[in-house]
Order: C-alpha cells, then sequence, then structure tokens
C-alpha cells in the first residue's frame, strides 16, 4: 500500500485546539511508550537482578533508590496511573459511551487529576512507612 | 458466490483489512494486565520490606510466582500491541513500517523471556543458605 503525496493530509495536532480530550489521548500514547521502554525495561532489570543474587540486586537498588533518578520510580509510577485510569476511560469509550461533549471532557480531566492524586497518595504512603 | 450482505463481508476489517483480532487482544491483555498490576502493587507494598531475601522467598512461593508469570505475559503482549499500534499510525513507508514491527516484536519477546526465566529461577533456585 502507498501513499500518495500529492493527496492531502489530515491537519493533525499542529492546528487544532488543544483540549482535554486531545491531551489524555495523547498522554495515553505517550505514557504507553514510556511504560513499555523504560517501565518494562526497569521490570526486567529487577527480576534477572532478584534471580543473579544478592550482589546484583543491591546494585540494583542502588540506582533504584539514588535521589537524583528519584524521578524515574515517580514518573514510571504516575505513568502507570495516567495510563491505567484512560485505559479504563477507553473501555467505556469503546462501548460506545462517554461521548457527549461535556461529560467527555469530565472524564478526561478526572483521568488526570486521579493520577495525579493517586501518585501523591503512594509516595506519601511509602515516605510515611520509610518513616514509620 | 457467497451469501453474505457486502456490509458483513467487510465488517470488522478496516481499511488495512485485518486488526479486529489484534484490537480485542489489545483490549483482553489490558484488562488481564490490570488486575495482576493490581494484585502486585499490593503485594509489594505489603511486605515488609523490598530486600534482597524479603523478594525473593516471597517470589519462591507458587502463589506468587504463577502470577507474576500470567503478568509478564500479560503486559509483554499488551505492550507489544500498543506499540505496535504507534508504529502503524506514525510510520507511513511501508518499508520501515515493517523493520520497527519486527524490532517490537523480537524485543518484547526478548524482555519477556529474561523475566520469565529470572522468575522460575528464583522459584526453583530453593531456599537460600
Amino acid at each position: 500500500m502507498h501513499r500518495n503525496p500529492s493527496r492531502p493530509m489530515s491537519p493533525h495536532l499542529t492546528i487544532w485546539k488543544w483540549g482535554p480530550h486531545m491531551l489524555v489521548s495523547i498522554l495515553h500514547r505517550v505514557t504507553g511508550t514510556g511504560l513499555a521502554i523504560l517501565g518494562a525495561g526497569c521490570f526486567v532489570w529487577w527480576l534477572a537482578a532478584a534471580s543473579t543474587g544478592e550482589e546484583s540486586y543491591a546494585y540494583f537498588v542502588s540506582w533504584a533508590t539514588w535521589k537524583w533518578a528519584l524521578i524515574v520510580p515517580v514518573g514510571l509510577s504516575w505513568a502507570l496511573f495516567q495510563h491505567t485510569l484512560s485505559g479504563l476511560r477507553h473501555f467505556v469509550l469503546d462501548i460506545g459511551a462517554g461521548y457527549e461533549l461535556q461529560t467527555n471532557k469530565t472524564w478526561s480531566i478526572m483521568t488526570m487529576v486521579g493520577a495525579l492524586l493517586l501518585t501523591a497518595a503512594l509516595w506519601a504512603f511509602i515516605y510515611w512507612r520509610a518513616a514509620a | 458466490m457467497t451469501m453474505e450482505t457486502p456490509l458483513s463481508q467487510v465488517r470488522g476489517l478496516g481499511a488495512s483489512g485485518e486488526g479486529a483480532k489484534h484490537w480485542g487482544l489489545e483490549r483482553a491483555t489490558a484488562a488481564s494486565s490490570l488486575i495482576l498490576l493490581v494484585w502486585l502493587g499490593v503485594s509489594l507494598l505489603r511486605l515488609p520490606d523490598l530486600s534482597y531475601l524479603t523478594v525473593t522467598s516471597w517470589m519462591r512461593s507458587t502463589l506468587v510466582a504463577v502470577p507474576m508469570l500470567l503478568l509478564i505475559f500479560s503486559v509483554f503482549w499488551h505492550l507489544k500491541s500498543g506499540l505496535q499500534v504507534i508504529v502503524e499510525d506514525y510510520v507511513h513507508e511501508e518499508g520501515s513500517k515493517l523493520l520497527w514491527i519486527m524490532v517490537i516484536n523480537f524485543l518484547s519477546v526478548f524482555g519477556a523471556a529474561i523475566a520469565l526465566f529470572a522468575v522460575l529461577r528464583i522459584a526453583f533456585a530453593g531456599t537460600p543458605a
């Protein structure tokens, strides 16, 4: 299948006015790609290190808990929450519900607010446990 | 000659002539990954710590190792399908599209294999000294 370059292209991202539904769609793809590459990579590293022995596990932990790299676990947990919540939104859209303009906008915003709240709650819990 | 109406012949096929099955599997693995990741997250938060001994002795149990294996299957299948959709949507040249999908397939199977082997290795290793 060849694309005919003389045919017009859909205007795509550059021309539309940004809205929450558009942002949440892009976020779903960005977080999904990030989780698939960085998230799965770290997950495989964690398992491989645990199966290799105490030394390689300690090496993994030294990276995973390094304070200057904390953006990675925090970012990955946010990405997972965002992708999960917008994924749940997609399940609703897949059955044909939630396309009314206001409903669609509301739930788009809710996935983003929810992801931030869940990330904050998770790390508050982790810090509270570490301090206790 | 087929007795099917033209509409029923094309229903579910889309412009590429395939993909309905891929679409369904992406949703199915999304649902199974969701269940298994909630299990993993809750389990990890319930462990006293994430030290080597705690994690490996926890993963040695059948009721942990088996869900872990299922989680790896589910998550890697889902990420393979998802990355494929990204490539299909944004890479327009047929040759490089095929190449990228092959790279995605190879790397996701490779990653899944390492993860599966690691879980089995921990599970079968026996109690450390």
